[in-house]
């Protein structure tokens, strides 16, 4: 794998200029996943949300390589239309360079929106990445819960209230459904471990087929917390397995990391003002639900990993 | 060389679209638009196109990998009737703002609810202000003709806009039709290949498509828009005149038809206007001086055409497939009206609604509406602006 340094040197896609928030997930993501093709031409195509309308206020761009946004809910499409033109110039001699073709989409454009339009792209074997940027709301109409959203988290649309504590349903395992396409590859990871991602995007760019990147990219805007916290954030969002890393490779399930001590759920939620409502007395008992769904889902991971289906030891 | 085949309207279409072998087709089905799908993708299937062909899971999806495939510099298409073109609306506008040369058959079907498979034309009517360029044909000869010429229309550097070729669904898609095909080369020579300026793909010079524009730019992006729709009329005018050349067959923006001394005349679109055509026909051999007026290009709106051509007539009725529930008639309706408004000719100007939901429009009920033009031309005096033909009520 590339060194940091090296990876330094490789041509950057996305540049300074856009208007995305100070310590915004979306621009490291961005930049980490673009700098794995290298000196690859490519063609990013993106979903309506915070990256495309900070990143291409007209006349200017922040995209230094070929890019398209089309609508919300269409970035799957969008991209396949542009892949299918790929082969077709290609078939009929009118270009001869290679490309990589890449989509972004949010989760409200992925999990929600976007899911047909994704779900079509997949089914069809388009030769394409799609990576959603998980920042579990929609941040870029003023955070409103999606089907990415944690359960109890405080939205504008799932708010906390005096009866109701926050968003009510546990999140849609979308990278399940995306490997469920029978994808060569789909993937989970973080900005808190470049090599994690850069592996990834590594092995989604160079596979032949769709391949699909669920990356944790938080918003200190929406999940309230310090800016300069977004890589400790993640981090414990990894740690206290609210957000486990693993890859399915031609329908083969691998877990990438394994904490090596059980750290309470409290541990991630507590920094975050999205979640301070379940800190006050009367509601221990989400909390408590939150930290059995993440048991229940990791056993049940790690059982589709082949590995023996136990909680780290406390 | 010409060939005369018996050929149904979504036949006609998908030989165009053989012969033109556009680089990506992106579609889904829907009654009545399915067979040219269908048709289509036997074509690629047996090599006889070798386009790239993407059975999408939904219209919406259909325009949306057109306005990708098209900005990644291809000739794309779709195709698509009602519900379908409904599901795209929003990827339309899109298309049109980006300045994309996607053309797409729309076989016209009556929009939901309730549910009807049959012509009308509410669906076309719905997208008639998104920015694209609407031409309609009188039957699978005029939809086989004005594909060829689409492909040419929407690529033309004064234009670059999509292109929405309308026929009346089943009366023109199912029917057989005997239809004047050009050879292969002729129709390959003609539409040529397409040179995009700016494209995705072009490595050399990449480039940013679907910025956010803040109201420092969208208005100027709208205005240019509109200066692209005014091309478009001479644009028309003179690849409907090539078309002539290679076909026999010239196009304007619109078709008269026994104006020049009328009295009174109808204006329709699509097959109606045959109809309209075989009445008026038969009451000039009634000494009645009947004329047709078929705007073959719906947007970008013919005014000065239609002018002209209808600047002496006494009474005009506007027949409109589609209802714009504004309580006061159809949309053409409005914009004929509006048209006529500064001849100051005093032209009586009155409006029918047909044919909604594949309700037939019979040879009596145009013998009625220019009964009743008459009338109105002998006394001055109009009861009714807007009347329902062939309605029970
Ligand atoms: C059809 C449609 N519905 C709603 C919107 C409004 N809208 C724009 S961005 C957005 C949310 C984006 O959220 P997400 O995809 O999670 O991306 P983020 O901004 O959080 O990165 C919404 C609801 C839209 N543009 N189009
Ligand atoms: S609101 Fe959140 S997702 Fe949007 S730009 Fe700001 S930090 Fe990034």
């Amino acid at each position: 794998m590339a060194t940091l340094k090296e990876l330094s040197k490789v041509q950057e896609r996305f540049v300074g200029g856009h208007r995305l928030c100070a310590g915004c997930g979306h621009g490291i993501s961005v930049r980490m996943i673009l700098n794995a093709v290298e000196d690859a031409n490519v063609v990013v195509g993106c979903a309506t949300g915070c990256l495309e309308v900070a990143s291409t206020i007209y006349p200017y761009t922040a995209w230094n390589c070929s890019f398209i946004h089309n609508a919300f809910e269409n970035a799957g499409a969008t991209i396949s239309g542009v892949e299918a033109a790929y082969r077709a110039l290609k078939k009929r001699g009118r270009i001869d360079r290679d490309f990589k073709i890449i989509a972004f989409g949010g989760d409200g454009g992925t999990y929600d929106i976007g899911l047909q339009s994704l779900s079509g792209a997949m089914e069809r074997g388009h030769n394409i990445v799609y990576v959603c940027l998980n920042n579990e709301a929609y941040m870029n109409t003023g955070i409103q819960r999606s089907s990415a959203t944690p359960v109890g988290a405080d939205t504008t649309t799932s708010p906390a209230g005096k009866v109701i504590p926050g968003k009510q349903q546990p999140r849609k395992d979308l990278t399940a459904i995306m490997a469920a396409h029978n994808i060569p590859y789909a993937a989970q990871t973080a900005i808190h471990s470049w090599q994690d991602v850069h592996k990834k995007a590594k092995k989604a760019v160079e596979v032949e087929g769709p391949a699909f990147i669920n990356v944790l990219s938080p918003c200190p805007r929406g999940w309230r917390y310090n800016t300069e916290d977004i890589v400790e954030i993640t981090r414990l969002a990894v740690e206290t397995r609210f957000w486990p890393l693993f890859e399915v490779e031609n329908g083969k399930w691998k877990l990438n990391y394994k904490p090596k001590k059980y750290v309470p759920v409290e541990e991630f939620l507590k920094p975050q003002g999205r979640f301070r409502h379940l800190f006050k007395p009367g509601n221990e008992h989400v909390i408590k639900a939150i930290q059995e769904e993440i048991d229940r889902r990791w056993l049940a991971l790690l059982e589709r990993c082949g590995e023996t289906p136990e909680l780290p030891p406390r | 060389m010409k060939t005369k085949v018996a050929l149904t309207g979504n036949e006609a279409v998908a030989q165009a679209m053989k012969q033109i072998n556009p680089d990506v087709v992106a579609a889904y089905p829907i009654t009545p638009q399915t067979e040219i799908v269908q048709i289509f993708s036997s074509f690629v299937a047996n090599g006889e196109v070798d386009t790239e062909f993407i059975a999408v899971e939904s219209e919406h999806s259909a325009m949306s990998a057109a306005v990708g495939a098209s900005a990644a510099g291809t000739r794309a298409m779709t195709a698509t009737s009602s519900q379908g073109l409904a599901y795209m609306f929003e990827v339309v506008y899109i298309a049109a703002s980006l300045r994309l040369p996607i053309v797409f058959p729309v076989v016209n079907r009556a929009l939901s609810g309730p549910i009807n498979i049959h012509c009308d034309h509410s669906d076309a009517m719905g997208l008639r202000d998104s920015g694209v360029i609407q031409l309609f044909s009188e039957n699978a000869q005029e939809a086989y003709d004005n594909m060829i010429q689409a492909v040419r229309i929407a690529e033309h550097p004064d234009v670059r806009l999509p292109v929405m070729v309308n026929m009346d669904g089943f009366i023109t898609s199912h029917a057989m039709d005997v239809l004047e095909v050009i050879d292969d080369e002729t129709v390959r020579n003609f539409v040529g290949t397409y040179v995009p300026e700016d494209y995705l793909l072009n490595a050399e010079n990449p480039i940013s498509m679907g910025n956010f524009d803040m109201y420092d730019f969208y208005f100027e992006h709208k205005r240019q828009q509109v200066e692209a729709m005014k091309a478009a009329k001479e644009v028309i005018k003179e690849i409907g005149k090539e078309f002539g050349r290679i076909s026999g067959r010239e196009y304007g923006l619109v078709e008269s038809y026994k104006l020049d001394d009328a009295d009174v005349a109808v204006v329709v679109l699509n097959s109606a206007a045959g109809t309209a055509k075989g009445v008026a026909d038969e009451l000039r051999a009634k000494g009645i001086k009947a004329g047709v007026l078929k705007p073959r290009v719906y947007r970008p709106f013919p005014h000065e055409e239609i002018r002209e051509a209808l600047k002496g007539i006494k009474a005009v009725a506007v027949m409109d497939r589609a209802e714009t529930f504004s309580t006061c008639g159809g949309p053409m309706f409005a914009d004929i009206r509006n048209a006529l408004y500064d001849l100051k000719n005093d032209i009586k100007v009155v409006n029918y609604v047909y044919g909604l939901g594949g309700r037939d429009l019979r040879l009596e009920h145009v013998e009625q509406v220019f009964e009743e033009l008459e009338n109105i031309r002998k006394t001055g005096r109009v009861d009714e602006t807007v009347k329902y033909l062939g309605l029970r009520e």
